[in-house]
């Protein structure tokens, strides 16, 4: 059969959302990032919010979130997002405002900005990816790295005496009482993808119905820092990082207190 | 008319707010006013200083090293101050709490009886609008008209039911103040 | 004529800003300067012009609060004295960077570190030279006044919106804590969303419409050709700020064989040492930059070509007068350029300016 005949409306099963654009990404293959853009973009589009959409990029991987998404975009220093989302917010309270934030921006050197914007429950949306290394430097220790888990820096693993415990920012910020929802999600399987979807959308609603801050965390892979394969990598995660941070909703402002799925 | 003055004493004497409608009742008088005080921790019971300046003409140096008048209200002040006094210039201060009183022989003393005066008057808040009188009697630059305009605009309105015992204050500081010594 | 009000520097910056229609103010407290936010939150205007106030957790989240709502072509401003400052030349040098407007006022204190509350001049280089990392440009002005720390926040948001360029208010602890008379500024309106997108819609980051492009803001170029030709934007923009905004005031300059140059603050103490050392027979003129980035070079150079002599006046340990030694040296003259200041929170009197002077150049 020709090519030009499969290609017909009745037969698409998979389309990619048009806030997407056509440039290729710089981010691994394998890497978590791709997926969480690609939800995040199809949740803008499917909720028609684009016109009020701002996102805050981070210093980290995600430095480049801006070219890939079709809505306007700023590129803050590294840990800043949170306040320069208040900043927007604050002036446009009608427009949707979310931060990309990755573990070494949100949990280490930008750990003031997210506590205090969270603490004064800001209606925005911030995206946490946790894959326990500074991916774009190279592989470096982070806040969450794992106790044990070797980095660049910690090349005979992360050493508990030396540099303290792998930091739970999600619990920390579910204590928060300007935080309306917060979860912590994954990406590595297609049932993992639809759910985080779901909780990013909630997540969207809750913050377009002004309940305060909503915090999506997504452990992630960085098979590139990691140095395995994919796959190896997302096994390594599953086994390794999940325990640690343990899935599901943490806090649901909808169903009262603190929440556990688990 | 120049007119370029140091008001100092303790924190809570009321320096600054005497200056403050000092320099409120210059603009009423159509005048340029500068009002420049010592801050920091030194106001939070220490000693106290404000410089105003008032002038017919744009105001140079809001800091001075010499003035036409000193109104001391503390013995470390008027250590600091007496000879900072312009030769032929003004110096009143208030003998309460002063042990070495001045000893300048080219310079015009005046005396005022603040302290004991607004004990009698039975308000010693008023004390400073005692010495803010005798400074007017013996340098008439404000017309009290204009200083009743200065102390409605300084003043919070919930505090405008105290002009009248403001005024009397200084009325009565213009009665008391007391010439040592004139060049 | 406007409002007539006796009024501190401080107060004066916060009524100027709810005036001047100012979007939002993000600051942290700090002395000498903490008067600017709190005048702002008892005025509460968000209440009378919808102008937004906060405080924020500390000067690096308060100058990116700042770049966030100035992205947005919002009028957007902090206020802070030296030690904040320095926190936020981080965020200014992004600001610089992505090239948004907004407005960051300075009231200096003495430093190094943490220094003293009491007023100093000690941060001209880092204003006038950038201050952060990178080659970049504040537009300064130095207000010597009351009335000019009213009159320089509008000023300074127009400069900053004209050029997309962060502008300073470099202000001193004695402006900020003085009183004077201040003729306050009429009220102009907050632009309006649809006003924001037809002056800023090709930048601002407002949220994308279907009918343009998407907006980004950012100062990440790693395509070095692409950065370079940005940084030669950038100095462009500089060079044209030095043709078009230098802003400065000559007193008794005319007949004099000795120029005094100061700004803000040390300016008006040499107002009256200019009176004294006249009254003494000595031909004394005073320069005072009022824009210090850029600075007035072109006049420096044509005073150069007929006085005997320059002082610079500051309260630091001499910063100004390496630019008026080069803007001397550009115009082609050799004059002597000397300098007199004092540090560490002190404030030069009138007498010891004519004293210097006369040391330095008038030995008899």
């Amino acid at each position: 059969m020709d090519l030009k005949e499969l290609i017909k409306p009745e037969n698409l099963v998979y389309k990619k959302t048009e806030l997407l654009n056509d440039d290729s990404m710089h981010y691994c293959p394998g890497c978590s990032h791709g997926v969480v853009h690609k939800i995040l973009a199809e949740l803008i589009a499917e909720m028609g919010i684009q016109e009020k959409t701002v996102g805050v990029a981070p210093v980290g991987c995600a430095v480049f979130a801006y070219k890939y998404i079709d809505i306007d975009w700023q590129e803050a220093a590294h840990g800043r997002a949170p306040a320069v989302a208040t900043g927007l917010i604050r002036l446009m309270p009608d427009n949707f405002i979310f931060t990309y934030q990755g573990d070494g921006d949100l949990a280490s050197i930008g750990a003031a900005e997210i506590l205090h914007a969270c603490n004064r429950g800001e209606n925005i949306l911030v995206i946490f990816i946790n894959n326990g290394t500074y991916g774009m430097t190279g592989g470096q220790m982070a806040p969450t790295t794992l106790d044990g888990m070797v980095t660049s820096t910690t090349p005979n693993g992360r050493n508990i005496d030396l540099n303290g415990y792998p930091l739970k920012m999600t619990e920390l910020i579910a204590q928060l009482p300007g935080t309306s929802y917060v979860t912590r999600q994954t990406v590595h399987t297609p049932g993992a993808v639809r759910k985080c979807k779901r909780s990013l959308k909630k997540a969207i609603e809750y913050v377009l119905d002004k309940k305060g801050t909503s915090f999506v965390e997504v452990v992630s892979t960085c098979n590139s820092g990691w140095k395995m394969t994919p796959v190896a990598a997302n096994n390594w995660m599953e086994e390794n990082m999940v325990p640690y941070y343990p899935l599901g909703d943490l806090k649901d402002s909808e169903k009262g207190e603190i929440v556990s799925e688990n | 008319m120049t007119e370029e003055m140091i008001i100092a004493g303790f924190g809570g004497q009321g320096v600054l707010s005497m200056g403050k409608i000092l320099a409120y009742s210059g603009i009423m008088e159509d005048k340029e006013v500068t009002w420049f005080p010592s801050y920091g921790p030194e106001m939070r019971g220490g000693t106290a200083n404000v410089t105003v300046i008032i002038s017919d003409n744009r105001i140079s140096s809001p800091i001075l090293h010499e003035f036409d008048t000193a109104i001391i209200l503390n013995q470390q002040s008027l250590n600091k101050f007496e000879k900072m006094v312009k030769p032929g210039g003004v110096l009143l201060y208030d003998p309460n709490g002063i042990s070495k009183p001045p000893t300048r022989t080219d310079i015009n003393i005046y005396k005022v009886e603040g302290t004991k005066t607004a004990v009698e008057m039975g308000n010693p808040r008023v004390f400073n609008m005692i010495v803010f009188g005798s400074y007017l009697k013996v340098r008439p630059i404000l017309s009290l008209d204009n200083v009743e305009k200065g102390l409605q605009k300084s003043l919070p309105e919930r505090y405008h039911r105290l002009i009248p015992l403001n005024l009397e204050a200084i009325k009565k500081g213009e009665e008391i103040v007391e010439s040592i010594q004139t060049v | 004529m406007g409002e007539l009000r006796l009024m501190k520097g401080n107060e004066v910056l916060a009524e100027a800003a709810i005036r001047c229609g100012c979007d939002g103010y993000f600051g942290y407290p700090i002395t000498p300067q903490s008067e600017v936010m709190e005048t702002l939150m008892q005025r509460q205007p968000w209440d009378e012009t919808g102008m937004v106030v906060l405080q924020a957790e500390s000067e690096v989240a308060s100058i990116n609060m700042v770049y966030g709502a100035a992205a947005a072509g919002k009028k957007a401003m902090t206020s802070s004295s030296s030690p904040g400052i320095s926190l936020m030349t981080e965020g200014i040098s992004y600001i610089a960077g992505a090239e948004l407007p907004c407005l960051i006022i300075n009231v200096q204190r003495g430093g190094p570190g943490l220094g003293t509350i009491q007023p100093s001049q000690a941060d001209y280089f880092q204003a006038v030279k950038g201050g952060g990392h990178g080659d970049y440009k504040l537009l300064v002005l130095a207000p010597a006044s009351v009335q000019e720390m009213n009159d320089f926040v509008d000023l300074a948001f127009e400069l900053a919106f004209k050029y997309r360029n962060p502008a300073m208010i470099l202000a001193d602890g004695a402006l900020g804590q003085m009183m004077e008379k201040v003729e306050l500024s009429d009220y102009k309106p907050r632009w309006t969303k649809e006003e924001i997108h037809e002056k800023w819609g090709s930048w601002a980051t407002t949220g994308k419409p279907a009918s343009r492009k998407k907006n980004i803001i950012t100062s990440l170029e790693l395509d070095s050709d692409i950065m370079e030709a940005n940084n030669r934007r950038f100095q462009a923009k500089y060079k044209q700020m030095e043709q078009e905004e230098v802003r400065y005031e000559l007193i008794e300059c005319d007949d004099a064989d000795y120029i005094i140059v100061a700004f803000g603050t040390s300016s008006r103490i040499c107002q009256k040492s200019v009176e004294i050392a006249r009254a003494q027979g000595l031909k004394v003129g005073l320069l005072r930059p009022i824009t210090l980035f850029p600075f007035p070079k072109k006049i420096v150079g044509e005073l150069a070509a007929k006085t005997k002599g320059f002082l610079s006046v500051e309260m630091n340990a001499g910063q100004m007068v390496e630019d008026i030694k080069l803007a001397i040296y550009d115009a082609g003259h050799h004059v002597p350029v000397e300098y007199f200041g004092r540090m560490g929170g002190i404030i030069p009197t009138p007498g010891e300016v004519v004293d210097s002077l006369k040391n330095k150049f008038h030995k008899e």
